[in-house]
């Protein structure tokens, strides 16, 4: 009788452990992590599928008549912060200005911001403290100011060639929130001529 | 799994010295497994959280000169009004004297798209397509949800209408839009 030959049963994962890991560096190192909302919104569907611009964009999130602004980039929040404050006659210390550029979003009145900055970080994006930005009122209309300073810290450090598309502004709507909010923002944005936005939407199925 | 060497230590100091025989492979399965989850967590988390978004090119507001401004034909226009719980109304033509009465309709694809592009077909049958074609100018009351003006330019993009443009509304028109 012939003897049955022994053969392993394993097999040498040392390359795919290997592929896998390189795989998951890649992955881990291109995310980015999900930001902290102030104000988590539900977005209304659509099938157009233009990705949002990542950098230079300013985001207004809107929801239950409140407004609530979200810069990219630590620089340009700090920048924006500091002409924020000339603006306003309130003058950030450096510490106050490194809190504020690791806060992604927020909803708060500009002179109550010290009060936010002086938290612990882990208490700042706390809901009840940003009620949201005062933007009815025509003598301050802070909204218009956040806009304005985010336009001008785009534009100044735009090289000259780069100054066609400094800032770009996306408006992320809650899905149930009234046109009329909507649209008193998109007017705060125009009358500065920023007539350009983009509606931050969620994806909807084909068969729509 | 792994392999643990159960090996006592007892018997030394015998006649022979034997050299263990060591198992060189480490069991890489489970270090695997873990990988592939989180290639997995890392892959699909990347992926979704990326939001898209629908360009809105708005007209300036400030002395736009006339010469620039777009004059639209009143035969091929069509008024688009959004009221208050999904009520939705179209017309053509001027309000004060339309081509087709004010109408409701509904959102979705039984509703304005097979009316949109009804009007499309009928337009090319004259040779009016692309800028030529149908307009919409769309209407939204302040009680209408920002779900229904992102599901009109939505239909824009999905009948492929060229030229469309968000207005204010008039005090008539909202008249009817009660």
């Amino acid at each position: 009788m012939a003897k049955m030959k022994k053969s392993s049963t394993r097999i040498d994962m040392t390359a795919m452990c290997d592929v896998s890991f390189l795989l998951l560096t890649f992955f881990v190192l291109t995310s980015t992590a999900k930001t902290p909302e102030v104000y988590p919104v539900d977005l209304p569907a659509s099938t157009k599928e233009t990705k949002i611009p990542s950098d230079d964009i300013l985001t207004i999130t809107v929801g239950q008549e409140n407004v609530f602004i979200g810069l990219a980039g630590r620089e340009d929040r700090i920048d924006a912060l500091v002409r924020m404050g000339k603006e306003y006659n309130i003058e950030f210390t450096e510490e106050e200005q490194v809190a504020f550029s690791g806060m992604e979003n927020f909803g708060v009145d500009i002179r109550e911001m010290k009060s936010i900055l002086a938290l612990p970080p882990g208490e700042r994006m706390k809901k009840e403290l940003h009620p949201g930005i005062p933007y009815r009122d025509s003598l301050n209309n802070q909204l218009s100011t956040w806009v304005k300073v985010a336009r001008e810290s785009s534009y100044i450090r735009k090289s000259t060639d780069e100054r066609k598309n400094f800032l770009k502004v996306a408006i992320k709507g809650d899905a149930n929130e009234r046109f009329g909010t909507v649209k008193e923002v998109m007017d705060i944005l125009q009358e500065q001529r920023q007539n350009r936005f983009y509606l931050v939407t969620g994806l909807r199925s084909d068969d729509f | 799994m792994a392999e643990l060497n159960t090996d006592g230590g007892g018997k030394k100091g015998k006649d022979k010295v034997r050299s263990k025989k060591q198992n060189a492979g480490v069991d890489l399965t489970a270090m695997v497994d873990l990988a592939f989850l989180l290639i997995t967590f890392f892959m699909l988390t990347t992926t979704l959280s990326q939001p898209q978004s629908m360009d809105l090119q708005m007209p300036d507001k400030k002395d736009v000169p006339d010469e620039d401004k777009t004059i639209v034909g009143e035969s091929n226009t069509m008024t688009i009004l959004l009221g208050k719980d999904n009520k939705l109304t179209y017309y053509m033509g001027m309000f004060n004297d339309p081509k087709e009465e004010p109408t409701d309709s509904t959102y979705g694809k039984d509703g304005i798209r097979q009316v949109l592009l009804q009007k499309i077909s009928n337009l090319r049958a004259q040779g009016l397509t692309g800028k030529d074609g149908l307009i919409v100018v769309i209407k939204a009351t302040d009680d209408a949800t920002y779900t229904n003006m992102i599901d009109i330019l939505d239909e824009m993009v999905i009948t492929g209408i060229e030229v469309y443009a968000i207005n204010t509304i008039t005090d008539a028109e909202k008249e009817i839009m009660q």
